[in-house]
């Protein structure tokens, strides 16, 4: 750690970013972005959806063309063209969307490009040794190089992308959002491996929505915002709500307005229970559940990855049928086969991979919203153009979507955009329960805000709203009711007040993880 | 499949030093005994190669001879050589419909420009540079102005079926001295064993393929482009160029077999190889390759040729049977493999 003590300054960069400007069709998503990476220190690039990160990243790995700026490597102009140049310069990325190929074995994955070569073409016997060892460098020697890569989990798979970026032992490396896939000790993970590149002088560029991961990781913060730089900062000496502000440009106080409203927001006991689940459950999915939702009362879901949250919002919803227990909505006894079933009883649901599975990219912004409810309607009466204004309209402002987005394919939106639109979409059917499993995960801050805003005046109008996330501080600002899961079981129900914080969920999850062990701590 | 099980817990927090003690034997076992799952396919159309064979065996006095299997080379060398170019094209997730065009186009030439008396020395790279240039076309077509694979080779079909019949409308003997010697040469492997030029150009195409797939990074490329043309791009692979040079090696490969197949029947006519690219790509995915691209081998798709073949012949021996049940079996044999190939891909996920 000694290394740390020295300042950072000293250092020479090894890139540096000098007013770089990019256009996509006209549009200026960069404006003379500054960034600057010296060897043994992590910097974190902050911003919300859309502020130009990934832009930003592009045009350092040269993904994206520049229009105006120059990019120095070692104090040369070395602007990149291509994936392959810049990694010749040793800027190494892993990029936000997977980009290694799953049909591909693991070794090949992380060798593909630049294997080691023999006097008779590739040597797979030394490119294997080498990807064994880029493995070992992250952390999971225990995988075989030789499985195929799509029978890997999602976080083997975000780690195996970080072995291939450093298997060519970069000087710049790059991470675009490579926690998202992973849960915490996941992560935690990663970040060390992070850590220990840092301290043997690699430059690595950080990004990711997590705050307390960057606060952990980074020695130096970008925040950019509307695709300019808004201000720099040394990580020690910046305080979490100042950058929280610089990053939404918004008062912060925003945010704190919200918990306390909720807080003071009470739902009659005695309001009608919308919809009720008496030992739901499917064999090797929930066991048998039962659970109330009231009108007008925001349920969250808590537990970890896992823990049958998502499984408990399927079977609720119909999109998977229970093989147990019963569902009465509004006091009748129902039998929901499929989503569209769900629908037509007024139950919405978005999936966690909603952007994935919801979004259709093709669609402009105005089909997506009316989709669902041209789907209840029948495609037999088409809505006509004013009835889709009208609908369209009264979630524009709402959401805080762009009136000049409506006309553009959905795919071309930043991800908290496309979220907001598929919450949009949902809402436009008027459900009676919304049943939102991760609705924020993903996005910036400024579209958490607007979604949360959006669920907590949905239940003033009398919604009945299941809110799942992996953020448990969420749940706990927005929920009147957390109900706690826990291996594939439901373990609890809080309702929340004063004294309900994360700390008490959490103690609530670790207490039955430690409890059938009468050896431990009592 | 159980391979799969430890793999992904493997990934959950640290392992437990106790664990990681005993591990590695047993694991090292299971790795060594393991068959990577995607050779399961290749495995598959093995197995029905030799159950096609055991029947034949049992069914037919002198099927299971030397020189069935012999001929078996010889009369479909022109297709391995054809199944072997689509290989590439499909490994990287497209289609090429022309093939069985150029090979006519490559056979008609040939018998053409060897009528006029141009030299045999002449004529043989030049046809096959025909089915190079024709395949360029194609690829920068696909990738420059981004057509889809399906029309612009069913565009230079039709182009190559036309420039057949302004060549020759009828069929053209070849009596060219040095031709008919070097289609003429053959050699007993093994004393029984007959090989004939085409055999070794084909076994040689099929090493050169198998050398390029697995040992250059062009290779390397086609299987990452397969699985997905933009991870290949972003993890910083010559993208643009591999995808214009496996339409480049296909066209090459159907040049190359039309000059075998000139070779085979000693003439060159213009409706040679109608429909042939359907048998290549049959051959392909009955090889285990998927459509979609990305998983798939040579030696696949060499079985797969040979299944289609044995069928053939199967139904020469049994005499009575009109030869379009070899298009029934062939058509059930593919549906067969396809919902095989989908069976094990849904497993996987």
């Amino acid at each position: 750690m000694a290394a740390r003590d020295v300042p950072v300054e000293v250092t020479a960069p090894v890139v540096e970013m000098r007013g770089i400007t990019v256009e996509y069709s006209g549009v200026r998503v960069l404006d003379g972005a500054d960034l600057t990476l010296r060897p043994g220190e992590v910097h974190a690039l902050m911003g919300e959806n859309g502020a130009g990160k990934s832009t930003l990243i592009g045009a350092l790995t040269g993904t994206v063309p520049i229009l105006a700026g120059t990019v120095l490597v070692d104090g040369l102009p070395r602007t990149p063209t291509s994936v392959a140049r810049s990694r010749a310069e040793g800027i190494a990325t892993v990029f936000q969307e997977s980009h290694l190929s799953p049909h591909l074995s693991v070794a090949e994955n992380i060798m593909i490009g630049h294997e080691v070569r023999g006097r008779f073409g590739i040597s797979w016997a030394r490119s294997r040794k080498q990807a064994e060892a880029a493995l070992a460098t992250v952390g999971i020697e225990d995988v075989d190089p030789r499985a195929p890569l799509a029978a890997l989990s999602p976080a083997t798979k975000q780690l195996v992308a970080v072995a291939r970026a450093i298997v060519l032992e970069p000087r710049v490396l790059v991470l675009d959002e490579p926690t998202s896939s992973l849960d915490e000790s996941e992560a935690t993970r990663l970040l060390r491996v992070v850590r220990r590149l840092r301290d043997q002088g690699v430059a690595v560029l950080f990004v990711s929505h997590f705050l307390e991961q960057v606060f952990a990781v980074s020695d130096r913060m970008t925040v950019l915002r509307g695709g300019r730089v808004v201000a720099e900062y040394r990580t020690a000496e910046v305080d979490r709500a100042e950058l929280i502000s610089k990053m939404i440009g918004e008062d912060i106080d925003a945010l704190q307005a919200l918990h306390s409203q909720r807080l003071s927001h009470h739902y009659a006991e005695s309001s009608r229970v919308a919809l009720r689940a008496t030992s739901l459950g499917r064999r090797g999915m929930l066991g048998p559940t039962d659970l109330d939702l009231a009108r007008g009362e925001v349920v969250g879901f808590a537990g970890l990855r896992g823990s049958g949250r998502t499984e408990l919002a399927r079977l609720m919803s119909g999109v998977q049928r229970a093989d147990r227990g019963e569902l009465w909505l509004d006091g009748e006894r129902v039998q929901l086969r499929g989503p569209a079933a769900a629908l037509r009883h007024r139950i919405a649901v978005s999936s966690e991979n909603l952007r994935h599975e919801g979004i259709v990219a093709g669609l402009t912004v105005r089909e997506n919203i009316v989709l669902a409810l041209q789907a209840l309607r029948g495609w037999a009466r088409p809505l006509s153009r004013a009835e889709q204004d009208a609908v369209v309209d009264t979630y524009l402002d709402a959401l805080h979507l762009a009136h000049e987005d409506l006309d553009r394919p959905a795919g071309e939106l930043s991800g908290g955009t496309q979220q907001k639109v598929m919450l949009a979409r949902l809402l436009a059917t008027r459900p009676h329960v919304l049943i939102l499993d991760e609705p924020t995960r993903g996005i910036d801050i400024g579209a958490k805000l607007d979604i949360q805003r959006r669920v907590a005046k949905l239940a003033g109008e009398g919604v009945a709203v299941v809110f799942i996330s992996s953020e448990l501080e969420e749940v706990v600002r927005l929920s009147d009711r957390i109900v706690v899961l826990k291996d594939r079981e439901k373990i609890g129900e809080l309702s929340n007040g004063p004294g309900v914080t994360v700390d008490t969920i959490v103690e609530m999850i670790a207490a039955e993880l430690d409890g059938p062990d009468p050896g431990d701590d009592g | 499949m159980a391979a799969v099980a430890p793999e992904r817990s493997s990934t959950g927090p640290a392992p437990s030093p106790r664990e990681r003690k005993g591990g590695p034997s047993v694991r090292a076992i299971a790795r060594r005994l393991h068959v990577d799952r995607r050779y399961m396919p290749v495995i598959g159309t093995f197995v029905v190669l030799a159950l096609i064979l055991a029947i034949g065996g049992v069914r037919y006095d002198n099927f299971l001879s030397v020189q069935v299997l012999a001929n078996l080379f010889i009369n479909n060398s022109f297709l391995i050589v054809l199944a072997v170019g689509m290989t590439f094209v499909i490994l990287t997730g497209g289609i090429d419909l022309s093939v069985g065009a150029v090979l006519a186009l490559s056979a008609v030439s040939a018998a053409y420009l060897l009528d006029v008396g141009v030299p045999a020395a002449v004529v043989l790279p030049a046809v096959v540079l025909i089915g190079s240039i024709i395949g360029f076309l194609i690829g920068v077509m696909v990738h420059v102005f981004d057509v889809q694979p399906f029309i612009a080779t069913l565009a230079g079909m039709f182009f190559a079926r036309g420039l057949c019949f302004v060549i020759a409308p009828e069929s053209i003997p070849i009596t060219d001295e040095t031709f008919v010697a070097i289609a003429g040469w053959d050699t007993w492997v093994g004393g029984q064993w007959r090989m004939t030029t085409s055999v070794v150009v084909s076994l040689v195409v099929v090493a050169v393929a198998f050398y390029l797939l697995h040992y250059t990074q062009f290779g390397r490329t086609v299987y990452a482009i397969g699985g997905g043309e933009q991870s290949a791009q972003l993890m910083g692979l010559p993208v643009a160029r591999t995808k214009v040079l496996v339409y480049v090696v296909s066209g090459t490969c159907a040049g190359l077999g039309g000059l075998l197949f000139a070779m085979y029947s000693r003439s060159g006519y213009s409706l040679t190889g109608v429909a042939m690219e359907l048998d290549a790509i049959a051959a392909v995915v009955i090889g285990g390759t998927l459509l979609t691209g990305g998983t798939g081998f040579v030696l696949g798709s060499v079985l797969g040729v040979l299944v289609l073949g044995l069928i053939q012949t199967i139904i020469t021996f049994e005499g009575t049977l009109s030869s379009w049940w070899t298009k029934i079996v062939i058509g059930v044999l593919l549906l067969v493999f396809v919902v095989l190939q989908r069976v094990l891909t849904l497993r996987r996920t």
